[in-house]
């Protein structure tokens, strides 16, 4: 799966915590690196065939880049991929973050088993 | 509950109770001295607070420069005593507010600055002989710099009347904040350039704070926060030695930026612990000998990762015991955050709340009445000297690392990805921790309410963002083009001379209108860009 921060923002400690607790998991994990753009999320998840894409913004940006990301798969016919999130990212936005095919949207301070299991489950019986 | 947690919030092992067989060794006169003498231990000053308290400067920005010069207002008319300028993210990553980089970013979580112009608008009706004015600004420091010495000189304000300080600190951005322009090496360039100009142009402001905040607020723990924010500091006093200045030239103009987490005795022992070893390597390492070079004077702000967004009004009670762990360990300035900061830049009655709590903890506990209360406890005294020497033998491992030389060292360090490695590491472990219930959140991890009250919150809305591209499009095209065009070619000439000061031709670039992407791009030019090795 491929761990991504887009835009500008810098706050890459829940990335890479997240980052390092999925590989520990047993997941194969592609961690992007700062400052990408949407359309390069969409081409490292199409390259590396990502099942999922886990994207993390403590900007305040994440309407715009989010969607964006969606819509970069979409246009590469990455239609399957699981979509998730985390963030400074709380109340009406998580509604529309999901309505945009985010499937779940992680708090700060969500314990480490929560986010690899919901993956585990989420993706139990794709191909390895 | 298992025996685990009796250790501080960094993993230090706590005694369930300290008596004088834990200062075996301990020799006030040498260790402590007298407050405003070597080494430092108890406060910078020999009279701290009852000549003069901290300054209670609130950090903000948010939107427009004419929305952020009115918070401005708002704060100084309630008892704000220095103003703390927010830069957008944009901003702080060298870019206009046009740029496509920039998209959902504008205003967002600072105020928006392109240009000289746009510095004006900041602060308009508020004269800046006047007032100190920090500026968090570190990649771009010196653009943000001229564009505010072009401001005070349309205001008629002298440079030399000018007080405050910028953060510039580039290596905790390398190792934290992830902000930067150019390469480590450019940017060390730039700051050797603006220590010279503002030792020779400007010399009440103070051209570099040397900040830890973000390292912690990274993951660090509170050893790395000081071990690697003093390293830097000690690297820019090799800088400035290397540049030809005498370090009591410009080491009192250093000045330092530390977290105050939510342990509190870990915190105290963390500021006393840094004042004693500045103190030491300036006089005995680098031969300072006016004693305000050994003065580590810091600003506090308390800690943003230490708040929840479930239940916010807790994070009162955090900010307040982090505030009093800044006072009790001796602070000269002091940020206290908002309650709703988690959630979003605060709104006028949140950000009242917080310096509110300065002003009780000023004014009505009695803290402030007698210098560095805590020195003699037992405890504080073993944990002062734990922090001190676990972060000299951090401060040594990166000294070895240069050869010898700890600006070598750090830039090793950085380039490498050494600290931040580290940083990963702790910031994993706290997690490990909280994930096993050694370390609690009230509200998040134990103590959980379904029934959270919503909080009013600050909206910044998309309106701002469109407006402020089309003020920066509406500026290009009234400056004189061929003035803009000379002075960003002067900048690039400059640059590719290695030993032209770039201060100067950044001014002439503010003065012209040049906005500041623009000078980026020409830098970035001659300098080139950098990426990070990440070491997950």
């Amino acid at each position: 799966m491929v761990v991504a921060k887009p835009g500008l923002d810098g706050h890459d400690r829940g990335a890479k915590v997240v980052a390092r607790a999925l590989r520990d998991a047993g997941f194969e994990v592609i961690y992007t690196g700062l400052w990408q753009t949407p359309e390069q999320i969409a081409e490292t998840a199409v390259q590396e065939d990502a099942d999922a894409v886990g994207l993390s913004c403590h900007s305040g940006a994440h309407l715009t880049l989010f969607p964006e990301v969606v819509a970069a798969l979409r246009a590469r016919g990455a239609d399957d991929v699981v979509l998730f999130g985390g963030g400074i990212i709380f109340g009406d936005d998580v509604g529309a973050l999901e309505a945009d095919g985010f499937e779940r949207l992680f708090p700060p301070g969500t314990p480490l088993d929560e986010i690899t299991g919901w993956l585990r489950t989420r993706l139990d019986g794709r191909a390895a | 509950m298992t025996e685990d947690r009796h250790r501080t919030f960094s993993g230090i092992d706590l005694a369930p109770v300290y008596d004088a067989e834990d200062l075996a060794g301990f020799d006030p006169a040498r260790d402590l001295g007298a407050p405003g003498a070597f080494p430092m231990t108890r406060g910078v000053y020999p009279t701290m607070y009852r000549d003069k308290l901290w300054t209670m400067r609130q950090f903000a920005g948010f939107g427009s420069p004419a929305q952020t010069n009115a918070r401005y207002r708002y704060l100084l008319e309630h008892g704000q005593t220095g103003l703390s300028v927010a830069f957008d993210l944009p901003t702080l990553m060298g870019r206009d507010s046009d740029d496509p980089f920039s998209r959902g970013e504008v205003g967002r979580c600072g105020v928006a600055v392109d240009s000289a112009a746009d510095m004006d608008a900041l602060f308009d009706a508020i004269p800046l002989g006047g007032v100190t004015t920090s500026m968090t600004i570190n990649g771009p420091a010196p653009i943000l710099f001229a564009f505010y010495l072009a401001a005070a000189e349309r205001q008629g304000v002298a440079w030399r009347d000018l007080g405050g300080t910028l953060q510039t600190d580039i290596f905790k951005e390398y190792i934290a904040q992830k902000e930067w322009l150019f390469p480590p090496r450019p940017h060390l360039r730039l700051i050797g350039d603006l220590m010279a100009f503002c030792a020779a142009e400007v010399p009440r402001f103070h051209p570099i704070s040397v900040s830890g905040y973000h390292i912690r607020e990274a993951g660090s723990t509170a050893v790395q926060e000081l071990a690697f924010t003093l390293a830097d500091g000690l690297a820019y006093v090799e800088l400035g030695m290397r540049r030809g200045l005498e370090v009591d030239a410009f080491a009192p103009r250093l000045s330092f930026f530390f977290n105050a987490h939510i342990d509190l005795f870990e915190e105290i022992a963390k500021y006393r612990a840094a004042r004693r070893i500045w103190a030491r390597w300036l006089r005995d390492r680098y031969g300072a000998t006016d004693e305000r070079s050994w003065r580590l004077r810091f600003h506090a702000q308390t800690a943003g990762c230490s708040l929840t967004a479930e239940q916010p009004d807790n994070n009162v009670v955090r900010t307040t015991v982090e505030a009093l762990a800044a006072v009790l360990g001796g602070a000269q300035s002091l940020h206290t955050n908002s309650l709703d900061e988690v959630l979003a830049l605060p709104t006028d009655r949140a950000v009242r709340i917080a310096l509110r709590t300065q002003q009780v903890i000023a004014y009505e506990t009695g803290v402030p009445d007698v210098i560095d209360p805590l020195g003699g406890s037992y405890l504080v005294e073993s944990l002062t000297d734990r922090v001190e020497a676990e972060a000299e033998a951090l401060i040594a491992e990166l000294e070895a690392m240069g050869d010898g030389s700890v600006l070598d060292g750090v830039l090793a360090g950085v380039e490498t990805g050494f600290q931040q490695a580290r940083i990963a590491d702790a910031a994993f472990e706290e997690q490990r921790r909280f994930d096993a219930g050694e370390l609690v959140r009230v509200g998040v991890t134990r103590f959980v309410d379904d029934d959270a009250l919503p909080l009013d919150l600050l909206e910044i809305p998309i309106t701002t963002e469109t407006a402020k591209v089309a003020d920066v499009v509406a500026h290009r095209s009234t400056r004189d083009p061929a003035a803009a065009d000379a002075a960003l070619d002067g900048l690039e000439v400059a640059a590719r001379a290695p030993d032209v000061n770039l201060i100067e031709p950044l001014i002439s670039c503010a003065r012209a209108g040049c906005t500041e992407g623009e000078i980026v791009r020409r830098l970035q030019g001659v300098f080139g860009t950098f990426d990070e090795i990440v070491r997950l």
